[in-house]
């Protein structure tokens, strides 16, 4: 037993048993106290846990479940016989979730020395940053390599919010073949963010930007859908919860041939122009091609300055779609149409006859004008007149139609104005008009310009697509079509092929066939009669072709020499030729215009690449392309033989359409 | 008789070993509370073992010292009290003067170990105050609860500077728990909690800016829900969204994804609301109600003034932990850092509570024997 020990003074005895009964009292009052204490916790955990329970719990759960948007995957874009053009592949890239990166500024210098950053990448990177919320993940960098994801994953503790993330991108098979028909898909810029639907682009990052995959982005693109994920407080997927598949975005099936693309692009050889290839049939565009092209897989992911800066600067304008956007004057190209619309207006018979005499002056007046010849054609016809391209013929028809009949009449042919094309940027053209001047000029219309306007000079500017769709219009009788490039869609890579129809814009242009036959005798005179300019362009072709050269100067001509063919480096400095043609002749299946921006003569320089399309359709067709090959282009040296390029084609059970 | 200390040591082991004097209600009560403590831990540190086995240690450490404490009987830690509540302020003193000029300084770096004084106080505190009382008369005059409150303000002040406006709390509510055991008169308490309303406009006025902030924050929660207020909403949601019976042990998703801070230290009670709900809630504090009302018990039972002081001192302190971190985690109290004992994670509170129930085992074991 303890020593009692007595501190400081005692003032009174103490009483130990009223002590004893006094502490139990306290000691009573105390865990009353208590349980009055425990008692107002519990009712605080009941107002959290039973009357608030349901507030908590959607709080808790919007806490750890997020919704994901699910990005639809792109349509596919096949030729008409199912040859994929564009493709879906699966690639990696770096997101950033803006609100759970504690040190942005940290993070952006530190992160490349894991994953190699351009300062392309944190540009755009900033650029979408200031307009994103703080919570939406933002691509940092796209198409990871597997090195950039093994580092990464090594590293990725070091930062918190940045992830790497699946996703499809697109890929173009054919890199520059397609380039201008197809176009490209890229990253949505602030623009497109303020044009596009948030809902159906909500999570999206790329957005056909031109081309097909721009005009049918609508198609393409395919409905989002969503998944709900369990995120922790980093925002880190723990798992998904609930999926809700985003519906994909339509196939398109191209009216394109990729075998006659080949062709045509081989033909070009890298000299600049362009051609195109239809259908008059149905207005469905087989072939279109613009040279130079370049990679849109470049855009697809973000292209490096550096590349864009050589597409840019590169004299040759690879960007530049020559066959929707080019303008050139048409020359003689034209003739065949002018002469048709004599036909038509019942100023002129097949039988009629002009004189040419090297020169054609307006009457009563001295403006004049030379024929291409030296001392002229001498007296003919009209099918002779298309077949040696006779100004003094045109001259005068244009004179006698006027330059409204005549400015009329081609306008329905699709001149000086876009041909409705399913491509978007497609140009004007300048059809020449009074119209058209009034607009452009103070001065008046004089009759010296409705003569020229008559051998497709003058205020003339057409794109190799006009050429065609009209030389096509033309080939099939006269009936016009809207060009087309989609020729049908698909839901899903097993269901069934949708064709769309492309029914005619209105009734035929030409009023009797025998106005047609007499057009097309001479444009089957210029390739097989003896002074026709592409009589070499037919050896060997299976189906008679008719077609019609053209070469426009692209300065005005000076000095009074006439151009021969000595000095045909300089001629294709100064000349753009054309060539168009149309076969079978009696039942025509394709119609063709070429331009090349640096060639001597039409029919020497141009005519050879339209031959070259026509072997490739023909081979299409299942009979052998003929051997007309080799040509020779003397403005251009030897051709170096082309490189040997297997073409994947199409199953030859062939119900694809 | 003088024995060598190594007989005298042996005995002490030997009777530790065949005749430990506790109290099986009472070990009870803490042995159930702390594996329900081990089970939550295991769930909100994410299943780590090691985590639960450091925890696990720390009881078994806590554990001895509660046997070892028991041992001592009340009239020898009655003889040390002056003694033990002088030396834990000195080191008060000492760390305040160490911690000049830097942010919070509570630690004094022993080399082998940090050591917290202020966990001494918690302890040390009912002593000196049932010390001074004993060899009173009861009910306090005015003359002692002045020099009680001295004893109380002086340690409890030095705390509050370092700032551990918590553990501050929780040592002046040990020392004023035992003033009010002693029978201090009913007029006189409210007088006092009169007079400390009044003052709180003062308090205000000398409390650092964070720790008016996490006041405010209380208030208003929604004022800044990712700064100040996030504990104080992820903890609420957590608790919420338990509802009645709780979303299970181990499906705690605001624990297990990170959304609650501190979810294995200060607010593992949250977790626990959230794994348990309303009816787990209701069950624990059954189970604090019951060992501190199995301290009263014993104190009630204890054979004088000092003991009995100590021993009620000490359970009733047991409830302001239970308090206020229960109250913390709902929102009800702003956020301070006191641990739901036996519970959270955290050496020292386990230690030092458990020792603490070592003197109350000392207390029962030599008891008043009845008439």
């Amino acid at each position: 037993m303890s020593k009692r020990r007595i501190h400081g003074p005692r003032r009174a005895i103490k009483d130990p048993r009223g002590e004893s009964a006094l502490f139990r009292g306290r000691a009573v009052a105390g865990f009353a106290l208590i349980l009055l204490g425990l008692l107002a916790l519990v009712g605080r955990y009941a107002f959290l846990q039973v009357l608030h329970h349901d507030e908590f719990a959607t709080r808790s759960d919007a806490n750890r479940i997020k919704p994901r948007a699910l990005q639809p995957a792109r349509g596919l874009i096949y030729d008409r016989n199912g040859v994929l053009l564009a493709d879906n592949v699966p690639a990696f890239r770096l997101e950033v979730v803006p609100e759970q990166v504690p040190d942005m500024k940290a993070m952006l210098a530190q992160i490349g020395s894991v994953v190699p950053l351009g300062d392309d990448d944190i540009d755009a990177f900033k650029k979408q940053l200031a307009q994103s919320r703080r919570f939406d993940s933002i691509p940092l960098k796209m198409h990871l390599s597997e090195d950039d994801i093994a580092r990464f994953s090594v590293n990725r503790w070091r930062f918190p919010g940045v992830d790497v993330v699946p996703y499809l991108t697109r890929r173009y098979t054919f890199g520059a073949r397609f380039a201008h028909v197809i176009g490209y898909v890229n990253r949505i810029d602030d623009n497109d963010l303020k044009r596009l639907d948030p809902a159906r682009y909500k999570g999206a990052t790329h957005v056909g930007r031109s081309g097909i995959e721009r005009s049918y982005e609508d198609l393409l693109h395919g409905t989002p859908g969503y998944e709900l994920v369990e995120v922790n407080a980093d925002g880190r997927t723990q798992r998904v919860l609930e999926t809700h598949a985003p519906i994909p975005g339509k196939n398109l099936y191209l009216s394109i041939d990729a075998r006659i693309q080949k062709a045509a692009e081989d033909a070009f050889a890298g000299r600049p122009g362009a051609a195109v290839a239809i259908d008059p049939r149905n207005g469905q565009v087989l072939a279109m091609v613009s040279v130079p092209s370049f990679d849109p897989n470049l855009f697809v992911n973000g292209i490096s300055s550096a590349d864009y800066r050589a597409l840019t600067t590169d004299p040759r304008k690879p960007l530049y779609n020559r066959a929707l956007r080019g303008v050139y004057p048409p020359g003689s190209t034209v003739k065949p149409l002018i002469g048709l619309a004599g036909l038509e207006s019942g100023l002129r018979t097949p039988e009629d006859t002009v004189v040419s005499t090297g020169q054609y002056c307006i009457p009563g007046t001295t403006f004049c004008r030379r024929d291409d010849q030296r001392g002229g054609a001498g007296r003919v016809d009209l099918a002779e007149a298309i077949e040696q391209s006779v100004n003094t013929y045109f001259y005068k028809l244009a004179l006698d139609l006027g330059i409204d009949r005549l400015s009329h009449y081609m306008s329905q042919f699709g001149f000086g104005h876009p041909t409705g094309i399913d491509l978007v940027g497609e140009s004007d053209g300048v059809l020449p008009s009074r119209e058209w001047k009034a607009a452009h000029s103070k001065m008046p219309w004089f009759p010296g310009e409705t003569m020229i306007a008559g051998i497709g000079q003058g205020y003339w500017a057409v794109t190799p697509l006009q050429l065609a769709h009209a030389i096509a219009t033309f080939a099939g009788g006269g009936v016009p079509y809207k060009p087309r490039l989609l020729m049908a869609t698909q839901d899903g890579v097993d269901a069934k092929v949708v064709p769309l129809p492309n029914p005619p814009e209105g009734p035929s242009l030409i009023s009797s066939k025998a106005n047609w036959e007499a057009i097309d005798k001479g444009m089957e005179m210029v390739m097989y009669g003896d002074k026709g300019t592409g009589r070499t362009l037919t050896v060997g072709f299976p189906y008679r072709i008719a077609g019609k050269s053209g070469t426009a100067q692209r300065y005005s001509r000076t000095g009074n020499s006439y151009d021969d063919r000595s000095n045909l480096a300089y001629l294709a400095s100064r000349n753009r030729a054309w060539f168009e043609m149309y076969a079978p002749a009696d039942d025509p299946q394709i119609a063709v215009a070429v331009v090349l921006e640096a060639g001597a003569w039409g029919s020497s320089s141009a005519g050879p690449i339209a031959r070259h399309i026509l072997d490739a359709w023909l081979a299409t067709k299942g009979s052998k392309a003929p051997a007309f090959t080799p040509y020779s282009d003397p403005s251009l040296g030897d051709v170096p033989p082309l490189p040997a390029e297997d073409l994947p084609v199409a199953p030859p059970d062939g119900d694809t359409p | 008789m003088i024995r060598p200390y190594y007989m005298r040591m042996r005995r002490f082991i030997r009777r530790l070993m065949t005749r430990p004097r506790i109290d099986l209600p009472l070990a009870l009560g803490l042995f159930a509370l702390a594996c329900v403590g081990l089970m939550t831990l295991y769930s909100a540190g994410d299943r780590s073992l090691s985590l639960v086995g450091g925890q696990a240690a720390r009881f078994v450490l806590g554990g001895v010292l509660l046997l070892l404490v028991s041992r001592i009987p009340p009239s020898t830690l009655r003889t040390w009290t002056p003694w033990l509540y002088a030396g834990s302020t000195a080191l008060l003193v000492v760390v305040a003067a160490l911690g000049e000029g830097r942010g919070a300084y509570r630690w004094l770096d022993l080399g082998v170990m940090r050591f917290q004084p202020s966990e001494l106080l918690k302890l040390t505190m009912p002593m000196m105050v049932a010390w001074y009382l004993h060899p009173r008369q009861l009910p306090p005059s005015w003359k002692d609860i002045a020099v009680v409150g001295l004893l109380i303000v002086l340690p409890a002040g030095l705390i509050a500077e370092q700032p551990d406006l918590g553990t501050a709390l929780l040592v002046a509510a040990a020392g004023a728990f035992a003033l009010f055991l002693s029978g201090m008169a009913w007029w006189r308490i409210g007088m006092l909690l009169a007079g400390a309303a009044a003052m709180v406009p003062v308090g205000w006025h000398f409390m650092h800016q964070y720790q008016r902030d996490r006041v405010m924050t209380l208030l208003n929660p929604e004022s800044d829900p990712l700064g100040n207020g996030w504990h104080i909403i992820q903890s609420q949601i957590a608790v919420g969204s338990g509802g009645i019976f709780g979303k299970g042990w181990l499906h705690s998703t605001q624990s297990r994804l990170d959304f609650l801070p501190e979810h294995t230290t200060d607010f593992i009670f949250a977790v626990f609301s959230e794994e348990f709900g309303l009816v787990g809630v209701i069950g624990i504090l059954l189970l604090y109600a019951f060992i501190i009302g199995r301290c009263l018990w014993i104190a009630m039972e204890a054979r004088d003034t000092y003991s009995r002081l100590l021993a009620g001192a000490i359970g009733m302190s047991f409830f302001v932990y239970v308090l206020v971190n229960g109250g913390m985690v709902a929102g009800m109290l702003p956020v301070v850092g006191v641990p739901m004992p036996l519970v959270s994670y955290g050496g020292t509170s386990a230690v030092s509570l458990l020792t603490g129930f070592g003197v109350l085992m000392s207390i029962h074991a030599n008891r008043k024997m009845h008439q």
